[in-house]
């Protein structure tokens, strides 16, 4: 089953999909996976001018999977937990997290149980 | 202050019998291989005290950093049939959920078994707190670090 997606969240997903669709952006965020980092730190493995990285920041930071502040002369940008932040979301992880368990179950009796015939439709 | 309900049952079916789905819950060695704490997470605690009154404890830092405890106490067994516990969730030692949850397991038509896992539960206002908020992080960094993981050269 599938826990029903509230418009504002299906909205907030278009975002953070459209913001992945594009490479650079990726490579934006697989740097920020690995910590914060300035703006000039994001742009320099980027063959692209500083406004066009500026613009890209800005397309992340609109879909909500990265937020930046300045301090001083230097912009730091980072990944925004904010798309988890509901409890929804964390009720959705909860149950998520027993249907893993159950599917994980299920292996561990093949494996320990391999010989028994039988109906295994779910 | 605040306390979400929700309640939720899952279904699986499985074609081994019921007294073996119920040794996956009563043996530690198997229990553990379903239940344990997932790779790759930190001072990895696990036990188990399969009877009436004893209870399992499932502890780890995950990737993200924020430390995970469940502790449960079993308050019905009846062999090869069902399980009743209860449990509580803690993030950073902080109380999130508290959890009423019942195993069923039937004998299906096939040979197999039927089971039902049922939960009734109580979500605190530990979910508004920053633990929270590092949970969804640890989530989230944890996907992203997966699905970027090789796709872009360090």
């Amino acid at each position: 089953m599938v826990a029903a997606v509230p418009t504002a969240e299906a909205q907030q997903l278009d975002r953070a999909f459209h913001a992945l669709a594009d490479g650079s952006r990726r490579a934006m965020v697989a740097r920020l996976a690995r910590g914060p980092a300035s703006v000039s730190e994001l742009a320099a493995p980027l063959d692209m001018s500083l406004p066009s990285v500026l613009q890209h920041l800005d397309v992340l930071q609109r879909s909500g999977l990265v937020r930046s502040e300045k301090v001083g002369r230097v912009r730091t940008c980072r990944l925004e937990s904010g798309p988890m932040r509901t409890v929804e979301h964390w009720i959705a992880e909860h149950r998520g997290a027993w249907e893993r368990r159950l599917d994980r179950l299920g292996d561990v009796l093949d494996d320990a149980f391999p010989n028994d015939e039988g109906d295994r439709s779910r | 202050m605040s306390i979400r309900q929700h309640d939720f049952t899952l279904e699986r079916r499985f074609r081994q019998t019921p007294e073996q789905a119920f040794q996956a819950f009563a043996d530690p060695a198997l229990k553990q291989r379903w239940f344990g704490v997932p790779d790759g997470w930190a001072d990895a605690e696990w036990s188990l005290d399969f009877r009436v009154g004893g209870g399992e404890l499932s502890a780890g830092r995950d990737r993200g950093g924020t430390h995970h405890l469940f502790r449960s106490r079993f308050h019905d067994i009846v062999d090869g049939e069902r399980i009743v516990f209860a449990y509580d969730l803690l993030l950073d030692d902080r109380l999130v959920s508290v959890s009423l949850t019942t195993v069923q397991l039937r004998p299906d038509d096939g040979g197999g078994t039927h089971l039902i896992f049922t939960e009734h539960g109580a979500f605190l206002d530990g979910l508004e707190d920053p633990a929270e908020r590092e949970h969804g992080t640890g989530l989230l960094l944890d996907g992203l670090e997966a699905f970027f993981a090789g796709e872009v050269p360090e």
